[in-house]
């Protein structure tokens, strides 16, 4: 039982994420997370603004019980089965976080400076969560594919156009992190 | 309730996701100054071992649960929106430190502010739909 109480190494996230995608497959269904966000809209009735959206989402209506089940799968692990609510950063990481202003790095999942309530109700945090969404939701549609549809999916089945989306992602991600991190958070 | 499976792998899905760390904002930083293996670990070892299992449905080897020959659908084809529209994902994906699966368990953790995220990803994917047929692909 500590084993399931301790953060998950690698070697055994990476392993069961791969039966995830094969469970998906299994039962007759593809394995990309970002496609319910566009049923999502159809569901909110998008489709009488945009043609794109006029789609039967009942046929995905199992999509939306796969995604209350993530709710409830994060509300599990965090409340039941995690022992220490930290994450065990490399001392490099804390200390680059702590001098761009980031506080306590690695004492919980994610950093106040972003995700606390104070933050939320300012103009610029509040910014910040919605164009995140926002990059997040038109990337993610425009390149057809997230982390489990392009990087799990597309690479494990040797498709170029993922292998273009992963570079893309890195490309995109660096740019965050090495380049306008500085700018934003500085 | 026929749909009563996806609702577990969801919730296993959520599971693996939070236990594995793969959720956490930091963890993302983490793999993009390249200071740790964990990410890397994760992403890499799912990708080899589901690529046996590709091998598998492929050569029909193994059947979905109905005894059908499973097919993996083909991404689609372009080379500016897989560029583009990759790198704009990058960005969010940085910046949040979630991608969309993620945003969902991190909301079950009870991480108010995520909703927005949640909320500004059907903006995004909204606007998308919008100016599909205007964009390049």
């Amino acid at each position: 039982m500590d084993f399931i109480l301790q953060p998950w190494p690698w070697y055994v996230s990476g392993p069961f994420i791969s039966i995830i995608l094969f469970l998906f497959f299994y039962f007759g269904k593809n394995f990309g997370v970002s496609t319910n966000l566009e049923t999502m809209c159809t569901m909110a009735g998008a489709g009488k603004i945009s043609d794109y959206f006029k789609k039967d989402w009942k046929e995905r209506d199992w999509a939306i019980v796969f995604l209350v089940g993530l709710l409830i799968g994060g509300y599990i692990a965090i409340n039941y089965l995690s022992a220490t609510p930290g994450i065990d950063l490399n001392p490099t990481t804390v200390n680059e976080l702590a001098e761009l202003g980031f506080a306590d790095a690695g004492k919980a999942y994610v950093p106040s400076e972003i995700y606390s309530i104070e933050n939320m109700l300012t103009l610029k945090g509040f910014a910040i969560l919605l164009v995140a969404g926002i990059l997040i939701g038109f990337g993610t549609r425009y390149a057809d594919g997230c982390t489990s549809g392009h990087a799990i999916t597309g690479l494990s089945s040797f498709q170029l156009p993922s292998l273009i989306a992963v570079i893309g992602f890195f490309v995109g991600g660096l740019i965050m992190i090495w380049v306008l991190f500085p700018l934003i958070f500085g | 309730m026929k749909n009563l499976k996806f609702l577990v792998i969801g919730i296993v899905f959520g599971i693996i996701l939070s236990k594995s760390e793969a959720v956490s904002w930091y963890r993302i930083y983490e793999m993009f100054k390249f200071q740790s293996f964990h990410m890397y670990g994760i992403i890499g070892s799912a990708v080899t071992i589901s690529a046996v299992f590709m091998y598998f449905f492929k050569s029909g080897k193994i059947k979905d649960y109905l005894g059908n020959q499973i097919n993996i659908k083909e991404k689609k084809k372009g080379f500016i929106r897989t560029l583009v529209g990759g790198t704009l994902f990058g960005l969010g994906w940085a910046l949040a430190g979630a991608c969309p699966a993620p945003v969902f368990v991190l909301i079950g953790h009870g991480i108010l502010p995520m909703v927005i995220v949640l909320l500004g990803a059907l903006l995004g994917t909204f606007i998308y739909g919008l100016l599909s047929k205007k964009l390049p692909h």
